[in-house]
């Protein structure tokens, strides 16, 4: 078991075809995650990867020939609203969207519409999610993962890698790593993510990587106050952040009137028992201390 | 991106906001011309981005042509937070009878575009929710549909707008939701909005806060940037399309992510430093990123040391590697650098480090605790 994604992905990437949808879809390949086909509008009936996966017009009509149940979005942000909207018409269940950059007001409509629809959004401005061993969607280094226990869920891109990495140094593998996007609307909440690692059998321990901005991470510890018996560890950056600054991430921002803080959140994590670590290579300790083996 | 008080005018304006333009001018001459042409008492304010402006001494209030000249010598030049006082605005003076404070933000927790409204205006609204949270009126607006009227009648009815300025309240809030949907701003306010003794309903101060991420299509709007407000280092990343925040430590960061970048700054100070800058080089940085980088951050006469942490996923280490050591070649200015690279072709990476004579961590802990060290210690 795992979370959202695994050996029975049948994975389709919107915009296969350009360069980065293409040179990270040979790494998810690589990886063995079974991509079965590729959209980019007016190159239908090409093939991508090498003569590895068809090329569509239409999301319909990709899903139609193939029965793809998941898409990983990789069009420029001005395209890539339309390109979720076309992934949930086609009632894929699944779309992970990497693009950063798309307008706060079109995710708004687009987050909306895709709820209505029962179609579950990772992203935007994310790296993707990877099952270990199973599918790796997105753009998260295959190489850095072992499989284990822990499932590991972050806003963050690079930052995630290396607490990833740090993970597997010290011989603690995952099940399933999330990263939700660093927007400030996204699909999928650290609670959605929170919930199902909690619900799944095989995840033993979840580390959470926040960051300034927003009030999810707070949000969170109430929640894993309420529900999650497992044992946990977080992580929050930007405790230097000036008030009032975008930090790289859209979302990453703490209000003029002091909200958003990276001491707010780790006090709300530590009020409901998780240990909050100082570094990220502290983390697979903070687990051992929590009695994760 | 932060608008001026006229720049946000401008916009509520267009959407038929009820509001005192008046005039920018950044002389004392050109402010006594200004308020000739308006006639009557005017406002002399300062435009500048900081808060707080009005206890700082930048908003006055002018009689006579001749003493909104003097009060504009006073305004011009005047230090604010950090900002010196470029330009002026010559607003006609308004008599006023009521304020309101009328806000709408882009809402992440409720997804939606969210109406804040509160019946005492020309405070702080982050004050008043502090103070007395229940004269706040939080609506979030239908996210598909947008302002309905039913909406609108109930923010008025919430305020106490007079029954014969209803209707233009209608006017007022249909206004700056178009002006905030219309630019894709993140927040748009009216503070304070007005009911004059002789009975309009008039927006006296606006701020506009434009969402980044749709600034490429508005290039009018981006055009209305203030240069004058930003720090020429902010200017000079943003062209070479590198996330740069300056700070006012001593050891300057270079990171490849927003997130892992952050972390850097937290792990200097936790070390005993203090960090100079955010920079966020973005994925693949080859060489000319880095040297506007180096560039970018060796600007800043404070930076001692220079602290590069390289998480290689897509990044190839050795390739950033070279890109350092070829950037190096071509400063001006030398400060010590620790360089810690990790992930893909990292072990490739540590010959080319080590021939340059930089200084190599392996961790992310004990860079930062070599970049402090190589600033002069914790405290520095």
């Amino acid at each position: 078991m795992s979370i959202l994604v695994n050996a029975d992905t049948r994975l389709l990437v919107q915009g296969i075809t350009g360069r980065e949808g293409e040179f990270h879809s040979t790494a998810m390949l690589e990886y063995g995650t079974n991509i079965v086909a590729g959209v980019t509008p007016g190159k239908g009936g090409q093939s991508a990867l090498d003569g590895r996966a068809s090329v569509y017009d239409t999301v319909a009509e990709a899903v139609e020939q193939t029965g793809a149940n998941a898409s990983c979005i990789f069009v420029p942000a001005a395209f890539a609203p339309d390109a979720m909207l076309e992934a949930s018409a086609a009632r894929i269940p699944l779309v992970i969207c990497i693009t950063e950059g798309i307008p706060a007001l079109d995710m708004l409509r687009v987050y909306h519409v895709l709820r209505a629809a029962g179609t579950r959004l990772i992203g935007p401005n994310c790296p993707g999610l990877t099952t270990v061993g199973e599918a790796k969607v997105g753009i998260i280094p295959g190489d850095i993962h072992a499989r284990g226990s822990v499932g590991l869920v972050s806003r963050s891109g690079t930052l995630t890698y290396e607490v990833v990495q740090a993970m597997t140094d010290a011989g603690m593998g995952q099940t399933t790593c999330v990263g939700i996007g660093g927007d400030p609307v996204i699909g999928t909440s650290f609670i959605d993510v929170l919930d199902l690692f909690n619900q799944d059998p095989e995840t033993e321990a979840i580390v959470m990587i926040g960051e300034i901005g927003g009030e999810e991470e707070e949000k969170a510890a109430a929640f894993c106050a309420r529900e999650v018996r497992k044992p946990m560890a977080a992580f929050i950056a930007g405790r230097t952040a000036p008030p009032g600054r975008r930090m790289g991430h859209a979302g990453a921002i703490i209000s003029s009137g002091g909200e958003g803080t990276a001491e707010s959140k780790r006090a709300a994590l530590e009020a409901a028992g998780i240990r909050v670590a100082d570094s990220p290579s502290h983390i697979p300790q903070l687990l051992r201390d929590a009695g994760v083996r | 991106m932060k608008l001026q008080e006229y720049r946000s005018k401008e916009i509520l304006a267009r959407h038929g906001v009820p509001l005192l333009a008046g005039e920018t001018a950044t002389s004392p001459e050109d402010a006594r011309a200004a308020a000739e042409r308006i006639g009557g008492p005017v406002v002399v304010k300062a435009q500048v981005l900081v808060g707080g402006r009005g206890k700082a001494g930048g908003v006055k209030l002018a009689a006579t042509p001749d003493e909104a000249a003097e009060k504009a010598r006073d305004i011009i030049g005047l230090d604010i937070k950090g900002t010196t006082v470029k330009t002026v605005l010559i607003a006609p003076a308004a008599d006023i009878a009521h304020e309101y404070y009328l806000g709408l933000i882009l809402d992440r927790a409720a997804k939606a575009i969210t109406v804040i409204a509160s019946a005492e205006g020309g405070v702080e609204i982050e004050e008043t929710a502090k103070t007395n949270p229940e004269a706040i009126l939080r609506l979030p607006l239908h996210p598909l549909l947008g302002l309905q009227d039913h909406e609108a009648r109930r923010i008025g009815f919430f305020l106490g707008i007079p029954a014969e300025l209803r209707k233009d309240f209608g006017k007022v809030m249909r206004g700056l939701y178009d002006a905030f949907a219309s630019s894709d701003a993140d927040l748009a306010e009216i503070n304070p909005l007005v009911v004059t003794d002789d009975g309009q309903l008039l927006a006296l101060d606006a701020k506009i806060v434009l969402d980044d991420s749709a600034l490429p299509r508005h290039p009018d709007l981006e055009a209305m940037r203030d240069l004058n407000e930003e720090e020429s280092s902010e200017i000079a990343a943003r062209e070479a399309g590198i996330s740069f925040i300056k700070l006012d430590g001593t050891i300057g960061c270079m990171v490849n992510g927003a997130g892992l970048a952050m972390t850097t700054m937290d792990l200097v100070k936790l070390a005993g430093g203090e960090p100079a800058n955010f920079l966020d080089i973005g994925g693949g940085a080859k060489a000319d990123k880095v040297t506007a980088a180096f560039r970018i951050i060796l600007d800043d006469p404070n930076v001692k040391a220079i602290l590069i942490n390289i998480f290689g996923g897509i990044t190839r280490g050795d390739e950033v590697a070279r890109g350092i050591v070829e950037a190096r070649a071509n400063l001006e200015r030398e400060v010590p650098m620790v360089v810690r690279i990790v992930g893909t072709n990292s072990d490739e990476a540590k010959p080319i480090l080590a021939e340059a004579n930089l200084i190599t961590a392996d961790s992310l802990d004990d860079a930062a605790a070599k970049a402090v060290a190589a600033a002069g210690g914790a405290g520095a």
